[in-house]
């Protein structure tokens, strides 16, 4: 039992990561209907701004761990959000209006550049980073000899961040004129247009919105794990695009859904199983959502228009 | 805007539009006023819904000029990209289909269209998130304006409804509705009445006079029913074939020999004449 509760935090937690870089995928795939492959790497070029971040504060001697934490978070969003605005005008704007396969080719290549673009300036060793919120609470003692469950600050700072975050989100894109745009292009780009709304821009700013929760789950997995390397944003995008699927794609609630499934799902295969299956189980599962359900959790069925 | 008198509105000069051999438009030219409903009409394949295409920047003509005057000033609509052309010269359009944000409620659908106004106001969200004064007061602004039209369309007690849910006949107000939220100087309406029945009908005959009326800006409709433009219409310019074939009040245009060929068509045309025909002799009852 207290096993089971300790991976379901544990689960939760990188839930919560995966939920956080599956929302770019959904609000991206949502307005233009294309996958953005190089979103993985935006991810990872969030976390590479994080441990520079932290860096700096060092330097600038800035050792209250709330104050820098916010700093880097701030600087990470900034600069990522950049990343994300320039791989839309690069890779998909200049292809917008062509043949549907072309902007999937650009984002692959935007996606493989992006890797090398910071092996070569990072290099292609781990980078580690050293524990700065240790600690935790214990939740249940197992007493002598039983297991203690426990949930560490970090863990707690990630799910709260995610919750806030999502809570925030969800009222930008319910409540305000930035959020009615958004879903007004969603649903139809042409008539947008014609009632007043800049549908590039509409479109530029998905792309930065997923880039700047994608550079939060960046930060976060940095102090989480303590390594980095310029390969992680292969395999978090693909399991975040799966969240994304899973829960139905287009859906923000349906993404965050999906990121804690995915989450949930590895923690507990590893716990009961086997840890070197845990990808393979995550992908079974979506692979059997997609025949049981082809739009996943909260997707609504595609309904021809005629 | 506030005279009452009828100012010119938009001018359309030798506009022809070809797609590659195929004449869609050839060489019309009329004219536009404040505060008149003008009708263009004709048959199937006549150009109309190419004439709109052009007025709101998804073609671009081949020849011709389409001048817009709004406030003592005048727009060349062919030389203006798209968004520009509802922006700067206030042209608004619906079309044949229904294009609501129909997962959209009935008042997002109308705030959504004073997108322009709010962002500017909010300063790209900034403001709008922490909720500034001026904003709030912009924010309202733009709400009064959609329950004014709500008000106007009887759909302020569904205005959270899902606009999708909506009856045929409100969903098409809505969308007039809506156009009417981006201020417009001249709206075009591509064949509002279709599938409308006779009471939903009456109900937007008497929309679109309102706005005539009250707001005072042109309107430039496109219909098949012929009782709709005889009953609304000021003025009304008929298209066969893309070319003009008539151009004036509605008494006249309906007697012209031209506009019953056009039709009633000469002995071997398969256009169903005798609808149309019924529909042009009970309109005259209903006028007379």
């Amino acid at each position: 039992m207290e096993y089971f509760v300790q991976q379901l935090i544990n689960g939760l937690t990188l839930g919560s990561i995966y939920g956080l870089i599956a929302i770019g995928y959904t609000m991206v795939y949502g307005i233009i209907g294309m996958i953005n492959f190089a979103h993985g790497d935006i991810y990872m070029i969030g976390a590479f701004v994080g441990i520079i971040g932290f860096i700096v504060m060092a330097i600038l001697g800035i050792t209250w761990i709330p104050l820098a934490l916010l700093l880097v978070l701030v600087m990470a969003i900034v600069f990522t959000s950049v990343y994300g605005w320039t791989v839309e005008r690069i890779a998909y704007r200049p292809l917008r209006g062509s043949q549907r396969l072309a902007p999937l080719i650009s984002a692959l290549g935007m996606s493989i550049f992006l890797q090398n673009y910071v092996q070569l300036l990072q290099g292609a060793r781990v980078k580690p980073m050293q524990p700065m919120i240790s600690g935790g609470l214990q939740l249940m003692d197992g007493g002598v000899g039983g297991f203690t469950v426990g949930m560490s600050y970090m863990q707690i700072i990630i799910i709260l961040l995610t919750v806030v975050l999502m809570a925030a989100f969800t009222l930008l894109i319910t409540k305000t004129a930035l959020g009615r745009m958004q879903r007004a292009c969603e649903q139809d780009k042409l008539m947008a247009a014609l009632v007043g709304v800049n549908v590039d821009r509409t479109i530029s700013l998905a792309f930065v919105m997923g880039a700047a929760l994608a550079a939060v789950a960046g930060v976060m997995v940095t102090l989480y794990y303590g390594v980095i390397d310029f390969y992680i944003g292969f395999l978090a995008g693909l399991k975040a695009f799966t969240a994304a699927v899973l829960g139905g794609i287009g859906s923000i609630a349906g993404a965050m859904l999906g990121g804690l499934a995915i989450g949930l799902i590895e923690a507990l295969w590893s716990a009961y199983f086997s840890v070197e299956y845990k990808d393979v189980a995550a992908f079974s599962i979506l692979i059997l959502v997609l025949i049981f359900r082809p739009s996943g959790f909260l997707g609504k069925p595609e309904i021809e228009k005629v | 805007m506030s005279a009452l008198q009828k100012t010119p509105l938009l001018e359309v000069q030798h506009l022809t539009m070809r797609f590659g051999g195929l004449v869609a438009i050839d060489d019309v030219s009329f004219a536009a006023n404040n505060r008149e409903i003008t009708a263009i009409i004709g048959p199937n394949g006549a150009g109309k819904t190419t004439l709109f295409n052009c007025l709101t920047g998804f073609y671009k003509p081949t020849v011709g000029c389409l001048k817009l005057t709004r406030d003592n000033e005048d727009y060349l609509l062919e030389r203006m990209p798209g968004h520009d052309i509802t922006k700067h010269a206030r042209v608004a359009r619906t079309f044949q289909n229904i294009r609501l944000f129909s997962r959209m409620t009935v008042l997002e659908n109308l705030l959504v269209a004073q997108h322009n106004k709010l962002q500017r106001a909010s300063a790209f969200t900034l403001a709008g998130l922490l909720g500034l004064p001026a904003y709030k007061h912009v924010e309202q602004s733009a709400v009064d304006l959609a329950r004014f039209w709500l008000d106007r369309i009887n759909l302020t007690a569904r205005a959270d409804f899902e606009a999708g849910n909506l009856p045929y006949g409100d969903q098409r107000r809505l969308e007039i509705a809506r156009a009417m939220c981006t201020e417009p100087a001249l709206l075009c309406l591509d064949e509002p009445a279709a599938g409308l029945n006779p009471r939903e009908s009456a109900a937007l005959n008497d929309l679109l006079l309102d706005i005539r009326e009250e707001i005072g800006i042109g309107i430039l409709l496109i219909e098949h029913d012929m009782s709709v433009v005889m009953r609304i219409s000021d003025h009304v310019v008929v298209l066969d074939y893309g070319r003009k074939i008539a151009d004036g009040e509605p008494e006249a245009v309906r007697n012209d020999p031209e506009v019953i060929k056009a039709y009633l068509g000469e002995e071997d045309t398969e256009e169903l004449p005798d609808v149309i025909k019924q529909d042009v002799e009970a309109a005259a009852k209903e006028e007379n």
